[in-house]
């Protein structure tokens, strides 16, 4: 897969992502599961494409198969009562006094007790060993990037490398990627559903993730924190590429004629506005993420009326 | 003169609001008209609007709530609608709009359809299940109600004045700080929430007063029906909690007017806070609206199974702890703000920790049913239906509670498809199943059952057909609040969730035509003996609809179900108990002091919103005349005379002895 920087990359869903079948899905489900998976298509949390993502989607489906042993037979046994015990059923018993039973009592109690015991223990060592801010162990060096969400776009900077992007990341698939994360206004959640968790970006405060996308491909990344009018149109792609292809890529950036994103175009860029098309900035400030954070750069100005930005890029047809 | 408020408050660009605000305004006016004309006004008014009987005020509760249900399901259908037409392409609702209808549904749904439906079956039932005859302090009673229905007035008015907030149902800042939203929409919430919030708080006072101070002679706390019971947690959980909601509100507006720091991005604001605050009120609001939702079901499965409640003190010690537990939950609504292993996993276990009263209650009604003689009348099937859809609901919501599935799953489809599964599943049906059970007891006459059981299916099957399809959106990562998207693998399921509404509109058609058939078959439907159900608890031994009383003479509670034994004896001794000796009853006076303390409130509400500050100052200044004017009362109480008491005593008991003649044989059943 070739990647031309001087162009914005290719549209989300392209079909590299289509490789692998849905129903070889890398979770381990049980069988009686296997009907979700297959409406579940080739997309989403329970097509995980990373580490992060195979292990929150284990770790749900674990945890639902732990309650649905109780609740599949809890839910016949509510079933078959109201079934059998209608009143026109000549062949039940009435017990109309049948009201207390010690026995039954302890284990109505200890059933849902037993299952949140277990299920505890799940939610404790799931929370810590799945914290987002918990660094991935891998052979290759980590790749930084900082997140900042704007009013109504994402800016991703490369610390590392020097450049920036809007609305469209490429990382090098294999590779853990650390990500430090700020808003420039309101609060926004930064999430790629295919690599796992998500995470609040807000002002004022830097917040952390990692994730890993362990093939090349395409992923689709959006805001789960309403945001304002712009919202629906903070959607972003995650191209996942060879390490070779990478560095291709972020020397094309740096020699190609793409804008540089100092303090004063970041004054610029923070004003509201929708549907972004992506776009890549050849050099950047370096000491941008930490002002936005500090907040030595004021936060995003809002609408100049009552009314939402203007569309500053209008999206095309289709 | 009218602060912020010109012409250009009127949304004339707009047709989709304005027709409809301008719908209703039409209709409201010609029903005004039609009551004046036809000389109903001296009725209302001395019956309904300035009464103080806690019947009286359940019932208008009640219709407030089916009112806003109704308009709170519209906007969910223009959601859906939005979303089905929304792929790729920009539908038929822009964001500015969109974004207010998706904030107002989930506003109207908690605030003024869900709670005064749980309130108004609060207000009915419990004094009668206690055996007294009001609440603690019924004026108070009536001003809780009518500032309720001030705060549906003004998120209705911003239909057509202005705009609805366009921040989601809760505000999160920064975005409904003046920054980011300097419009009218989050004052319209702000100031609707902050009066109907107060009449919320005072209901709370009243009930856990009336709950622990007024019951029937013998009525111990464990001889209480489980809905009394269920409705003090649930006050006790208002009283405890809604001052943090209005602390909240109250932080947000300072921000918002006066330039304060609460939760604002600069000078030291902190937004995280906000959050915390609003989720320490939020979650145990879940439970304040599921609480009395039990309740009712406690009632309506032993009574459809003609048996005790199995587990009674079971029962009682689930909704206890479930009371305790649901304000340590609040921070699993943003594990995903980065709090860390340990405070995740805290809040995580504690979560699913509350399942464990849930869990017990479900058994428990379980083996209420197992061994019964179940008929299946409408509000039993609504209860079946509970018991299925809210242990599906409460899976999904413990999948929530594990952090590492919910990094995946916060604010997804997955989310609103979990918490409609319970709010539907658990306050909505429990809510129709009170409304079906008690509706005879209220007026006289049973709902028609063929059209209220086509409402149970149809809203049952299209609940799931709605729901379903969003829980698999939400697996495939659809976030929540899209006006629109281009992900292809979403739209069958969003297309599918959009033709399961239209199954549920199918029956809340069915609703409201149950409503009218029955009205006007009322004769055939008629309740002669107070008892239709062969219930088990104190309020169906009085008569349908019950005197302003309640009760002739105040029962003498023996057991957990006084009514099923006093029935047995009678059945037994094939005679009623002896006619007691009556005395005069003194109630308390009709006022309309909680009107015209709400009419003064809408106005400072109003003017709140558009900085009208002279209005503000004559609407405080005249509520707290008309608390004056209402404290100086010299006459409180009214007297029925001993006779009027026992010309209608006997009427009931007329009607018990014919029953009693003609079911001599039932006894003998048993």
């Amino acid at each position: 897969m070739h990647l031309n920087p001087a162009r914005s990359l290719r549209p989300a869903h392209a079909a590299a992502r289509h490789t692998s079948s849905c129903l070889l899905a890398p979770l381990r489900a049980p069988l009686f599961l296997a009907p979700l998976l297959f409406l579940s298509a080739c997309d989403g949390i329970l097509d995980p494409r990373g580490p992060i993502g195979n292990a929150d989607g284990l770790i749900m489906l674990n945890s639902l198969e732990i309650m649905l042993a109780i609740v599949i037979p809890t839910l016949v046994a509510a079933l078959i009562f109201a079934w059998w015990f209608r009143a026109s059923n000549t062949r039940a018993r009435y017990l109309p006094h049948f009201d207390y039973s010690g026995r039954l009592e302890v284990i109505v109690w200890a059933i849902p007790i037993l299952v949140i015991l277990f299920l505890g223990g799940v939610i404790w060592i799931g929370s810590h060993d799945l914290d987002p801010s918990k660094p991935i162990t891998s052979r290759n060096q980590p790749i930084n990037v900082q997140v900042v969400a704007l009013d109504w776009k994402w800016l991703f900077i490369y610390p590392d490398q020097g450049i920036a992007t809007v609305n469209q990341l490429v990382v090098p698939a294999d590779t853990p990627i650390h990500f430090s994360l700020t808003s420039a206004s309101v609060m926004n959640v930064f999430f790629v559903p295919q690599l796992g968790s998500m995470i609040y970006a807000m002002n004022g405060m830097v917040s952390q993730l990692w994730l890993q996308a362990d093939r090349q491909g395409d992923y689709f990344g959006e805001s789960a924190q309403f945001s304002g009018d712009g919202f629906s149109g903070m959607h972003f792609t995650m191209h996942a590429v060879t390490s070779a292809d990478f560095n291709t890529w972020v020397n094309g950036v740096r020699q190609g004629r793409g804008p540089t994103l100092d303090w004063t175009g970041y004054l610029d860029l923070a004003k509201q506005s929708q549907n972004v098309q992506p776009y890549v900035y050849r050099t950047v400030d370096l000491s941008l993420f930490r002002a936005i954070s500090t907040q030595s750069l004021p936060p995003g100005p809002g609408p100049k009326t009552g009314r939402s930005g203007e569309q500053a890029h209008p999206r095309p047809e289709g | 003169m009218l602060g912020k408020l010109t012409w250009q408050a009127i949304p004339f660009d707009q047709p989709i609001p304005l027709v409809a605000g301008g719908v209703v305004f039409l209709i409201l006016v010609a029903v005004v008209i039609w009551i004046i004309v036809k000389g109903h006004l001296p009725y209302l008014w001395n019956e309904w609007i300035t009464s103080v009987d806690h019947k009286r005020i359940g019932v208008m509760y009640m219709l407030l709530s089916l009112v806003m249900l109704l308009r709170g399901f519209i906007d969910g259908l223009m959601m859906r609608s939005q979303q089905a037409l929304a792929f790729r392409a920009p539908g038929y609702l822009p964001p500015e709009h969109y974004d207010q209808i998706f904030s107002a549904h989930g506003t109207i749904m908690i605030f003024f359809g869900a709670m005064p439906m749980v309130i108004g079956l609060m207000n009915f039932v419990v004094p009668l299940q206690l055996g007294v005859r009001d609440v603690a302090f019924p004026t108070l009673n009536s001003t809780s109600f009518w500032l309720t229905a001030t705060g549906a007035l003004l998120v209705n008015v911003s239909l057509v004045v202005g705009e609805f907030a366009r921040t989601g149902w809760l505000p999160y800042p920064p975005l409904s700080e003046a920054t980011y939203t300097p419009g009218v929409g989050v004052d319209y919430y702000v100031w609707a929430l902050q009066i109907s919030g107060v009449g919320t708080l005072l209901t709370g006072v009243n009930f856990v007063t009336t709950i622990l101070k007024m019951r029937a002679p013998g009525m111990s706390y464990l001889r209480m029906p489980v809905f009394c019971w269920t409705a003090l947690a649930s006050n006790l959980l208002i009283v405890a909690a809604f001052p943090v909601l209005t602390a909240t509100l109250a932080m947000l507006a300072l921000d918002r007017y006066l330039g304060f720091h609460f939760f604002t991005d600069t000078a030291g604001g902190n937004q995280m806070m906000f959050v915390n605050l609003i989720w320490a009120w939020g979650h145990p609001e879940v439970y304040i609206l599921v609480l009395p939702a039990f309740g009712v079901f406690s009632e309506v499965i032993p009574t459809f199974s003609g048996k005790p409640l199995f587990g009674y003190r079971s029962m009682v010690a689930a909704t206890l702890f479930i009371c305790i537990v649901s304000f340590t939950v609040w921070l699993h609504h943003f594990f995903t703000m980065g709090a860390g292993g340990d405070v995740n996993g805290v809040f995580g276990i504690a979560t699913s920790i509350i399942a464990v009263g849930t869990g017990v209650k479900i058994y428990n009604w379980m083996f209420t049913m197992y061994g019964g003689r179940i008929r299946y009348t409408t509000p039993m099937l609504w209860s079946v239906g509970f018991i299925v859809t809210f242990v599906i609901g409460g899976m999904t919501g413990v999948m929530l509670a594990v952090p590492p599935a919910d990094f995946e799953l916060h604010n997804s489809l997955f989310l609103v498809a979990h918490f409609h599964n319970v709010i539907i599943g658990g306050v909505v049906f429990g809510g129709f199943a009170g409304l079906t059970y008690w509706f005879p007891k209220a007026f006289g006459f049973r709902l028609h059952e063929g059209w209220g059981k086509a409402s149970f299916w149809f809203t049952f099957i299209g609940f799931y057909a709605t729901f379903v399809p969003l829980y698999v959106a939400g697996l495939l990562g659809m976030t929540r609040r899209l006006q629109e998207y281009d992900v292809a693998s979403w739209q069958p399921w969003v297309l599918a969730a959009g033709v399961g509404v239209l199954v549920t509109l199918v029956g809340a058609v069915c609703q409201v035509t149950q409503l009218v058939v029955s009205i006007l078959h009322r004769d055939e439907l008629r309740d002669e003996t107070g008892d239709p159900w062969d219930g088990r608890s104190l309020e169906w031994s009085t008569a349908s609809p019950p005197p302003a009383f309640n009760y002739a003479v105040l029962p003498n509670v023996q057991g957990e179900e006084p009514y099923w034994e006093i029935k047995r004896r009678a059945i037994e001794t094939q005679q009623l108990a002896a006619e007691p000796d009556y005395k005069p009853i003194e109630l308390p006076r009709n006022s309309p002091t909680g009107f015209i303390t709400a009419f003064f409130a809408t106005i400072t509400g109003f003017a709140l919103i558009w900085q009208i500050w002279w209005m503000v100052v004559v609407g405080l200044v005249a509520a707290y005349l008309v608390f004056v004017v209402f404290a100086w009362r010299d006459v409180t109480e009214y007297e029925i005379p001993a006779s009027e008491v026992a010309a209608i005593d006997r009427a009931r008991r007329t009607a018990r002895q014919q029953w009693l003649d003609t079911h001599a044989r039932v006894g003998e059943q048993v």
